[in-house]
């Protein structure tokens, strides 16, 4: 079966064997390479391998985009306790959808990236927080852990080097929150999945109170090629700041949605025209989300001088985060997409941090209200008011996330909301 | 010590340990920052989000509740950025609460109130319906009313940390979190879960033994000592129509730090009793016995001394007398020419430790002053019931002096051989019907007096009720009597009768009323050394 969607213009690394079953057998994976970046990085000081990931500039792919190899570089030199590598597998942001295709296609990538992260930060255990609702995919990864194991890429004296590290998959029950670091420490300590205050800072502090460092599953699925092949074969792709490729989840009103891997840096404009076959039906581009629903949304003015790396979307008043594209066309209700939005953070908010947990559902409530009709005009400078008291005031982000949406839809498309408020007095009036 | 750090709190410098909270720095200049989930006896989860404070070089607002000192750091609490996040966050505490102060038992010492008060908008602008819990009996002494929480799990992590005994959870999450029960039994059979009604800023847990019994601004407080054990909790008093309303502990990190025991707290009933003894009574020699003023009882009482009393005296005391009538009644002892002197207690075989909190605990000896009368002098005699014991004293023939014992095991023909048995007490007792004199004591409740505790710490209360009827000080009758045998001068305050104890007794000495204040002081170095 091939992969649906496939471009021209992608520069397929880690999803290179996407629609291919047969990748995800160990023997199948090893004759085509794999193991072969582990093999060389047991090789390796375990300084070395950070220092290489260090000159391939690889940035975190979960959304925050710090880069990779600094992080690692936080961990205690002189192991005096357990460290946990941590894979945030809890691919949870609305129109994120690249983690789940990494772990169904290339499961052994992922695993071989986490094996080579334990050994840079020196930890012998690495925890796979998945998702719970992705059942198939936990199985297909369960299933890759063990043939590792059998195969002697996991487990005690590692290909003979006298490394140990331990893989457990572990399974989340599906809370948005499980997929904040700290949050997903919590949860897998077994308590309500609830972000902690920082600091400390997971490399001093993290799971179960031991040193931890936690990636995204792109990131470290992303390791083996650099491992392999150098920090500078890495850099080919991207810009200088935000090199590499970088798996986009197009979703929305364009032709072609999918995942498609393109060198960080790619025109917006021609990810949706190019790539995805353009908007569909013939209609005008609206809105863009660039990096899943928690970074503000840009016009589609914006969106044509966009360019798809960290610090392009940031030109542009938005994120790259996950790089979850959402595009919208100009049939698109925006408020009614926008307190879709909010209705789910309102319903993820862990609860923890006042202004989030009261401020999720009192703007879910009051675009509820509009989007019925029976909003006024100050509501929208209520909205706006408020939101801001969301941002940068709780202990995780999830709070600021609700406030992007919204803030960034009303400054940019206020008239929506004033035609539902006008079309809901008139109807008073009648 | 540790090494100090120097920073700037709103234009002030004030020097604290490294590691100390830039919101504990805080109260060191008298700040007081606003906060809820923060408490000094527990971890904190920084979660609600008011206690943020500018911080000058700080990306954002920082929670001063969790945030170190650093040199030279320059804070400001009362900045624009800071006072408009607390508004920020008030508003959305109110978003969803139901502003039912009219029938709230926190209102007028809620935190909510105050704050919002304080510096919250005057006028929310939430239109939206609230969302609504209800009210849920959570087992023990405690109401839940859910839809007043302000979300700060302070009880949540006592039941966790301080008792340790996980009775308590979050469930749900978002705005549809709320406390809840694990099980039916919810409380039920937990030792310490009134501490939790305490610490909830709001009133989103009450008393059920309080409820609707006084609104806060009606009750006076009065700084007290527990008479219900002999760890000696600090404690405040609440009344209200000269009754005790409720028992609240008073932070006293040496002794008990912000807690006490629900079998303290809610041991005030007998405090409240009606039936009291209320008038000084003389049995005449014909066997009448009737009401007479304290001046011609005295006058009669040092009379039949020297015609009735013969040979050594015999004392049966409480210990749940202060340090100040004991050492009365001691003395008076000696001006008779010395004797026994004897006090029953109850024990229990259990300890209640707080195990989050281990120097606190519920003790076996349910006296308060145990250690006071011991090193007064009384020696302890009956069982672990407060009975029997007392065989000797039951057909002595001299002189009986019965204070604060009821005698309740006792039979009615106890004392009838004594050539003169004086009982004092606030309750008639069916034993004491041969008493040729019965005068009305005070309860500790109603006077002034000190508490000598396990740790022999000694510990003043105030006096929170009007003494019932012609009731008195146990010092300010015996120190009369005293004075008058011995030729000096009566006591004329509970810290006179003290003054006169630490003159008498070693154990003691130095002491004063203002070196114990209202924190305590320990006794003499060596008493505590041999207590072994």
């Amino acid at each position: 079966m091939a992969y649906p969607y496939v471009s021209d213009l992608e520069v397929r690394v880690i999803s290179k064997y996407f629609g291919d079953p047969a990748h995800r057998r160990i023997d199948t994976y090893v004759e085509r390479g794999g193991y072969k970046a582990l093999e060389k990085a047991l090789a390796l000081e375990p300084d070395g391998v950070t220092d290489e990931i260090k000159a391939s500039g690889l940035r975190g792919r979960g959304g925050a985009g710090f880069p990779t190899g600094i992080k690692w570089s936080f961990m205690p030199k002189e192991p005096t306790r357990p460290h946990y590598l941590l894979c945030n597998a809890d691919e949870s942001e609305p129109g994120t959808f690249k983690d789940r295709e990494l772990m169904r296609w290339d499961p052994h990538q992922l695993i071989e990236g986490c094996l080579i992260g334990a050994y840079a930060i020196r930890a012998q255990h690495v925890y796979i927080y998945s998702r719970g609702e992705f059942f198939e995919v936990n199985q297909i990864l369960a299933r890759a852990v063990e043939d590792a194991y059998a195969k002697g890429y996991a487990g005690e004296d590692i290909l003979g080097t006298g490394t140990t590290i331990d893989i457990t998959v572990h399974q989340g029950a599906g809370a948005y929150i499980c997929g904040e670091e700290t949050g997903l420490m919590s949860s897998l300590e077994g308590d309500r999945g609830e972000p902690r205050v920082k600091p400390p800072f997971p490399a001093a502090v993290g799971v179960f109170g031991m040193p931890s460092t936690i990636n995204n599953v792109e990131t470290l699925a992303t390791v083996p090629h650099i491992v392999l092949n150098g920090g500078e074969w890495y850099r080919q792709w991207g810009t200088e700041k935000s090199p590499g490729t970088k798996l986009f989840c197009v979703s929305g009103h364009v032709r072609k949605p999918g995942n498609y891997e393109l060198p960080l840096g790619f025109p917006l404009i021609d990810l949706i025209e190019n790539v995805c076959g353009g908007i569909r039906d013939g209609n005008r581009l609206k809105a863009v989300i660039p990096g899943g629903s928690s970074v503000p949304l840009i016009n589609a003015e914006d969106a044509r001088n966009c360019e798809l790396d960290y610090e392009g979307c940031v030109e542009v008043g938005t994120m790259l985060g996950c790089a979850s594209v959402i595009v919208m066309d100009h049939k698109a209700d925006i408020v009614k997409q926008i307190r879709r939005m909010v209705d789910f953070y309102a319903h993820e908010s862990c609860g923890q941090c006042t202004p989030c947990r009261e401020g999720s559902a009192w703007t879910a409530r009051i675009l509820r209200r509009i989007e019925k009709g029976q909003g006024t005009e100050e509501d929208l400078d209520t909205l706006m008011e408020m939101t801001e008291q969301m941002v940068g005031t709780t202990i995780c982000v999830l709070s600021d996330s609700i406030a992007a949406p919204v803030q960034s839809s009303i400054n940019k498309f206020r008239d929506d909301y004033l035609e539902l408020i006008r079309r809901g007095d008139q109807a008073g009036a009648a | 010590m540790a090494e100090l750090v120097t920073l700037t709190i709103d234009g002030q410098e004030v020097s604290v340990p490294r590691g100390t909270t830039i919101l504990e720095a805080a109260k060191k200049i008298g700040k007081q920052v606003p906060h809820y989930c923060y408490h000094p006896g527990m971890s904190s989860p920084a979660m609600c989000r008011l206690c943020l404070v500018e911080v000058e070089g700080a990306p954002k607002s920082m929670p001063s509740c969790v945030t170190a000192v650093m040199e030279d750091q320059i804070v400001h609490t009362e900045s624009k950025q800071a006072v408009g996040n607390r508004a920020g966050v008030l508003e959305f505490y109110l978003v969803n609460h139901p502003l039912d102060c009219p029938i709230c038992d926190m209102s007028g010492e809620c935190d909510l109130q105050d704050y919002v008060h304080a510096e919250g908008r005057a006028h929310g602008r939430s239109e939206e319906p609230k969302r609504v819990f209800g009210r849920d009996d959570f087992g023990g002494d405690v109401l839940f009313y859910g839809d007043r929480c302000v979300m700060c799990t302070r009880c949540v992590r006592f039941m966790n940390e301080v008792e340790q005994d996980e009775r308590l959870t979050v469930v749900e999450r978002g705005n549809r979190s709320v406390i809840d029960t694990f099980f039916e039994e919810g409380l039920e059979g937990t030792h310490w879960h009134g501490n939790i009604v305490d610490i909830c800023p709001v009133g989103a847990l009450v008393s059920k033994e309080f409820l609707y019994k006084a609104r806060a601004w009606d009750l006076e407080h009065t700084p007290s000592i527990c008479p219900s054990c002999s760890q000696g909790c600090n404690i405040e008093l609440h009344t209200r129509d000269n009754l005790i309303q409720r028992i609240k502990p008073r932070e006293n990190l040496e002794v008990n730090g912000w807690w006490m025991c629900d079998y303290g707290r809610h041991n005030h009933e007998w405090m409240n009793r009606g039936i009291r003894l209320e008038d000084p009574s003389v049995r005449t020699l014909d066997g009448a016995a009737g009401p007479m003023k304290w001046r011609d009882a005295l006058e009669q009482l040092l009379q039949h001394v020297g015609v009735m009393g013969e040979g050594r005296v015999k004392a049966v005391a409480t210990p749940f007398a202060s340090n100040e009538d004991l050492g009365t009644l001691a003395e008076l002892v000696g001006a008779l020419g010395g004797g026994d002197m004897v006090y029953r207690s109850v024990r229990v075989e259990e300890e209640v430790v707080l195990k989050g909190f281990p120097t606190l605990a519920r003790r076996k000896d349910l006296a308060p002053n145990t250690n006071g009368a011991e090193l007064i002098g009384f020696t302890r005699v009956g069982d672990d019931q407060a009975a029997g014991g007392l065989e000797d004293i039951a057909k002595y023939d001299g002189i009986v002096i019965i204070m604060g014992d009821e005698l309740s095991d006792q039979a009615e023909d106890f004392g009838r051989e004594a050539g003169l048995f004086v009982y004092l007490g606030d309750q008639q007792s069916p034993a004491a019907s041969n008493a040729h004199f019965v005068f009305p004591l005070t309860t500790f409740a109603e006077q002034e007096g000190s508490f000598t505790n396990i740790a022999r710490r000694v510990q003043r209360f105030s006096p929170a009720l009007e003494p019932s009827g012609m009731a008195r000080p146990a010092w300010l009758i015996l120190g009369a009597l005293a004075a008058e045998l011995n030729n000096g001068d009566a006591p004329r305050s509970a810290a006179d009768a003290f003054s006169g104890l630490a003159r008498r007794v070693e154990a003691f000495a130095g002491l004063t009323y203002q070196d114990i204040g209202i924190r305590g002081a320990v006794v003499n170095e060596t008493y505590v050394l041999s207590e072994s």
